[in-house]
C-alpha cells in the first residue's frame, strides 16, 4: 500500500530541540510561522546533560575581556578556528549569560548576588598568563538549566512543537531549501514540511564510539541527512574526547571537578599535569590532558599499571570538601555514588578519555546559513546551529564551557536570520512525490524479507571507531577503519526490521540512526586518513607536528555514493598569526 | 550471571491487553537496567518498546516501574533489583497515562498539567544592568526543585492519581513551587488560583511515595506543604485585612 505523506507548510522548520533549536525557536516564532520537530521531548535533549558552565567574560570575580576569551578558543582550537566567529562568539557571550539570566536560570551567585564564575580548562588570562574565572555555572547541571529555560520560555512563547518526529530526508532544489521529509513514531507515518527556512539543531554524534559520553540519541541525523544530499561535512576528523569519563562507562566527569581544584593523580600517586602543561597544569585544554592520560596508561602508569587500553588514571577530588562538591558539584558526586559505589569526598574517581563532543559538521557562515563548498555558496533558506554544524568556533579542539556557549550565540543568530530571511523569500511548494526517496529506503528496512538485524552492524562500527580513529591515530588502522565501514555500509543494506508494526517502532528508528552513523564514520575515517598532520584533537603517531604549510586549513568531505571527496578550505587567521601550542 | 527481565508487553495493533514477555540475559550486577533492556532489543529482540536517551539519569526518558517501584533504568543497577543468578526484574509502564507501545506510555496529560502552573518566571520589569541580582541564599531557597528532570516517576508512584485523575500531581506542583520561591518572579496570583482549587495541592495526603520515588532527590511533598502554608498564610492576611 502507497501511503500518501501528510504535507505541512511552515516559513520555519527547526529540526532539534536543544539549546540551539529552542533559542532559534525563541527568535524565529516571534513573526513567522514555526515548528519545532524533535525525535525526543524537548527536555529529553542532550543540551540536558552538559556540566559545568557556559563561559563569558563577565568579569564578576576577576577581571576578564572577551578579547581574551577570544584568543584562548583560538589558541585552544590549535588555530583551526575561524577569528571573527571565535570574536562573534566572545563579544556576544556576555549579553546571552545575561539574556538567560532575565530569562529566568538559576545561575550560582556570588556573595553580591552576582552571577558566580569559575576556572574552566584553557581558559586564561592576558593571553595565557594563567587560569581565569570565566564559566558561568548552575552547579554541574548548567545544561540542564539552559534546556528548561529555553523550553519554558517556548511554552510561555506558545511555540508550536511536533515531539517524537523524526528526519529521514532534505527537499533541496538546486541550491533551495524546501523542506524536510519526517517520519512520525507515534503512527509511523511519513510527513513532508514544507518551509522556507529549515535550521538543523541535531546534536552530535557521539554513538559512532564506543565509549561515549554521549545520549543514545547522538546519532548526527542532522548531518548524515545533509551529507546523502551533497553538502560536504567541515572539519570532520576533528573528534574530542574528554579526558574524564567514568572508567568503563563513559559517563561524563565534568571538567569543573578541576575547575573546582581536582587532581589528575597516576598510580603513584604523582600529579602528572605537573609534566605536561607547568602552567595550567589540570587545566589545560581537553585534548592535551587525553593524550597525557592515554600516555600516562601506554608507559605503565595507569592505576592497574597494565599498559591496557582500559586502564585509568585518578580523578582526586578528595582535598575538596563536602561543601563544595554539595554546592558546586552534587550531579557528579551523585554519579559516583550510584555508578560506582564510591563518595568523591572519601575516595578518587577512576577515570579514562571518553568520546564527547565533534568539532566538526555542517559548514555554516557567521548567520547559521549551510556552506556548500570552499567558494562560500551559500544553501538559500538552510540553516545548521550548535553541535551539528561548524561555524568554526572549535577548530581543532573546542575548550570546555564554549559549546553551551555556541548553541546560544549561534542559535539565536540563525533564528534572527531566518526571521528576516523568511519575509523576503519566496513561498515553496512541495508535494507528495518528495517524499518517495525517504519511502523507498523506509519499505527496503520494512519489506518483510529476512535479514541482519543491526545490533550486530553498530557493536563493529563503535569498536572500530574507537579503536582506530580514536585519540591517537596511524595510516594504517585508519585505512583498515574505512575499509571496515565500507564492508559495514554494504552489509547495512540488507538489514531488515524485527517490528512490524506503525505503532512507535523503535526499531525501525534505531535502523535509520544506524544508517546516519555509518556514513558519518566514513566521512570522519576518511577525513582523519587524509590529514597528515596533527592539530588540535587529530593525532597522527605518523606525522607528529602541526604542518600549517599544507593543512592549515578546513576539510570539506563530500559524500559521493560509496566514495568520499575531500576538498580545502582557508582558515580566517585575520587576528591572530599561529604559533607553537604551550601552556 | 543470568537474569529473567519480565517485560509488560503491549502492542495496540495487534493485541487486546497488555501481557507480560520473559527475556533471559546475562548482565553484571553493576550494570544498568537500561543495559539489559538495550541488550534484548538490539541481540534479542528488536520489537521491544521504550524510550531512552541519555543513560546516566539526567534526561528523565526511561522512567518506567522496576518490581513495582518507580524509577529511571538507566539509573537502577542489576545488583539493586537482581540479586542473584535467575532473579526476576518485573518491568511495567508508568500508572495513570495511556499505553502507546509496551513501556512507552503518552505523557501529554502529564505535560499539560506542568504547563498549566505557568512553569517559567514572570517578571516584566526592565532589566537595568545586564544581571537581577539574586543572593545565593535566595537561590538556595528553590535549589533542590530545579533538579527536576520531569520523567514523571512521581507522577506515577502518588497514589492520590489513582481517584482523582484531575489532580495537578507532584511534578507540576514541586515546580510551581520553583517558580514562587525565585525572588525574580513578580507573579504568584495566577498560580495560587490553580494550586488552590479542588485539584491543586489539597488532595495530597502526604503519603510521601513521590519523595521515595524521585531520582533527583527532590523533597517533593515537603514543597508541596510548604505551598499548603503559603496559601493559608495569604488566606489568613486576607482575614485580617
Amino acid at each position: 500500500m502507497r501511503e500518501v505523506p501528510v504535507i505541512h507548510q511552515f516559513d520555519t522548520v527547526i529540526i532539534g530541540s536543544g539549546g540551539a533549536g529552542l533559542y532559534a525557536a525563541l527568535e524565529a516564532s516571534k513573526d513567522s510561522k514555526t515548528a519545532v520537530l524533535s525525535k525526543l521531548h524537548p527536555v529529553r535533549s542532550h543540551t540536558g546533560a552538559a556540566q559545568g558552565g557556559i563561559s563569558a567574560a563577565l568579569g564578576n570575580v576577576e577581571e576578564d575581556k572577551p578579547e581574551w576569551h577570544a584568543f584562548d578558543t583560538v589558541k585552544g582550537g590549535d588555530y583551526l578556528v575561524d577569528q571573527k566567529a571565535a570574536n562573534i562568539l566572545t563579544e556576544e557571550a556576555i549579553q546571552a549569560v545575561y539574556d538567560l539570566e532575565n530569562r529566568g536560570l538559576p545561575f550560582n551567585r556570588t556573595p553580591e548576588g552576582r552571577i558566580d564564575q569559575r576556572r574552566f580548562g584553557g581558559h586564561t588570562c592576558n593571553f595565557g598568563e594563567g587560569p581565569v574565572r570565566r564559566a558561568c555555572y548552575a552547579a554541574d547541571r548548567t545544561g540542564h538549566m539552559i534546556l528548561q529555560t529555553l523550553y519554558q520560555r517556548c511554552i510561555k512563547n506558545e511555540v508550536s512543537f511536533y515531539d517524537e518526529f523524526q528526519v529521514v530526508d532534505l527537499i533541496l532544489e538546486e541550491k533551495l531549501c524546501k523542506g524536510v521529509v519526517v517520519v512520525e513514531l507515534a503512527t509511523g507515518k511519513l510527513h513532508v514540511f514544507a518551509a522556507k527556512a529549515v535550521l538543523f539543531a541535531t546534536g552530535g554524534f557521539g554513538r559512532m564510539f564506543k565509549i561515549t559520553s554521549n545520549a543514545f540519541a547522538n546519532t548526527g541525523d542532522g548531518p548524515a541527512v545533509c551529507a546523502r544530499r551533497g553538502i560536504p561535512l567541515e572539519d570532520m576528523e576533528f573528534y574530542q574526547f574528554h579526558p574524564t569519563g567514568i572508567m568503563g562507562l563513559g559517563i561524563l566527569i565534568s571538567e569543573a571537578v578541576r575547575g573546582e581544584g581536582g587532581i589528575l593523580r597516576n598510580r603513584d600517586g604523582e600529579r602528572f599535569m605537573e609534566r605536561y602543561t607547568p602552567t595550567l597544569l589540570d587545566l589545560a585544554p581537553r585534548d592535551i590532558v587525553a593524550r597525557s592520560i592515554l600516555t600516562e596508561v601506554r608507559n605503565g602508569k595507569g592505576i592497574r599499571g597494565d599498559r591496557q587500553i582500559d586502564d585509568y588514571v585518578h580523578l582526586d577530588a578528595t582535598h575538596l570538601g563536602k561543601d563544595t562538591l554539595m554546592q558546586k558539584l552534587p550531579d557528579i558526586t551523585g554519579f559516583c555514588k550510584t555508578y560506582l559505589g564510591i563518595d568523591p569526598a572519601d575516595d578518587p574517581i577512576p577515570v579514562l578519555p571518553t568520546a564527547h563532543y565533534a568539532m566538526g559538521g555542517i559548514p555554516t557562515d557567521e548567520n547559521g546559513r549551510v556552506i556548500l563548498d570552499n567558494q562560500a555558496t551559500i544553501v538559500e533558506g538552510l540553516y545548521a546551529a550548535g553541535e551539528c554544524a561548524c561555524v568554526s568556533v572549535h577548530g581543532a579542539n573546542r575548550l570546555g564551557t564554549n559549546s553551551l556557549l555556541d548553541l546560544v550565540v549561534f542559535g539565536r543568530r540563525a533564528g534572527q536570520h531566518i526571521t528576516q530571511y523568511v519575509k523576503s523569500a519566496a513561498a515553496v511548494k512541495v508535494d507528495e512525490s518528495a517524499a518517495d526517496e525517504a519511502r523507498q529506503w523506509i519499505e527496503r528496512i520494512t519489506d518483510g524479507s529476512e535479514g541482519p538485524h543491526g545490533g550486530h552492524i553498530s557493536d563493529e562500527m563503535q569498536t572500530t571507531m574507537m579503536e582506530k580513529v580514536g585519540i591517537y591515530r596511524n595510516e594504517k588502522e585508519m585505512q583498515d577503519a574505512v575499509d571496515t565501514i565500507q564492508d559495514l555500509r554494504r552489509r547495512y543494506r540488507e538489514v531488515r526490521v524485527q517490528d512490524r508494526s506503525s505503532t512507535f517502532n523503535t526499531d525501525l528508528l534505531e535502523i535509520i540512526e544506524l544508517g546516519n552513523l555509518l556514513d558519518l564514520s566514513l566521512l570522519t575515517a576518511a577525513s582523519a586518513l587524509n590529514r597528515r598532520e596533527s592539530r588540535g584533537a587529530h593525532s597522527r603517531e605518523d606525522y607528529t607536528e602541526r604542518d600549517d604549510d599544507r593543512f592549515l586549513q578546513h576539510s570539506l568531505a563530500y559524500l559521493e555514493n560509496d566514495t568520499v571527496r575531500l576538498e580545502y578550505k582557508d582558515v580566517d587567521t585575520s587576528i591572530w598569526k599561529p604559533k607553537p601550542r604551550t601552556y | 550471571m543470568n537474569i529473567i527481565i519480565k517485560v509488560q508487553r503491549y502492542n495496540p495493533e495487534t493485541d487486546n491487553a497488555p501481557y507480560f514477555q520473559e527475556y533471559t540475559v546475562d548482565m553484571e550486577p553493576n550494570e544498568r537496567l537500561l543495559d539489559a533492556l538495550m541488550t534484548i532489543k538490539r541481540f534479542q529482540d528488536g520489537s521491544l518498546g521504550f524510550r531512552k536517551s541519555c543513560a546516566h539519569g539526567v534526561c528523565g526518558s526511561d522512567a518506567m516501574r522496576i518490581n513495582g517501584k518507580d524509577g529511571l533504568a538507566c539509573k537502577t543497577l542489576v545488583k539493586e533489583v537482581a540479586a542473584n543468578d535467575g532473579d526476576t526484574v518485573t518491568v511495567e509502564p508508568l500508572r495513570y497515562m495511556p499505553i502507546q507501545r509496551d513501556l512507552i506510555v503518552d505523557q501529554s496529560e502529564f505535560f499539560k498539567k506542568y504547563r498549566s502552573i505557568k512553569p517559567y518566571v514572570i517578571n516584566d520589569e526592565e532589566v537595568k544592568e545586564g544581571e537581577r541580582l539574586q543572593s545565593q541564599d535566595e537561590r538556595m531557597v528553590f535549589d533542590d526543585t530545579t533538579n527536576c528532570i520531569l520523567c514523571a516517576s512521581c507522577y506515577s508512584a502518588c497514589p492520590i492519581l489513582e481517584k482523582n485523575t484531575n489532580f495537578l500531581g507532584p511534578a507540576a506542583i514541586t515546580q510551581a513551587f520553583r517558580f514562587l520561591t525565585d525572588s525574580r518572579d513578580t507573579n504568584y496570583k495566577e498560580r495560587f488560583v490553580i494550586l488552590n482549587g479542588p485539584d491543586g495541592v489539597w488532595p495530597c495526603e502526604n503519603h510521601f511515595q513521590c519523595t521515595r520515588s524521585c531520582p533527583r532527590s527532590i523533597l517533593i511533598t515537603k514543597r508541596i506543604n510548604s505551598i499548603k502554608t503559603m496559601l493559608n498564610n495569604q488566606h489568613k492576611q486576607g482575614e485580617s485585612s
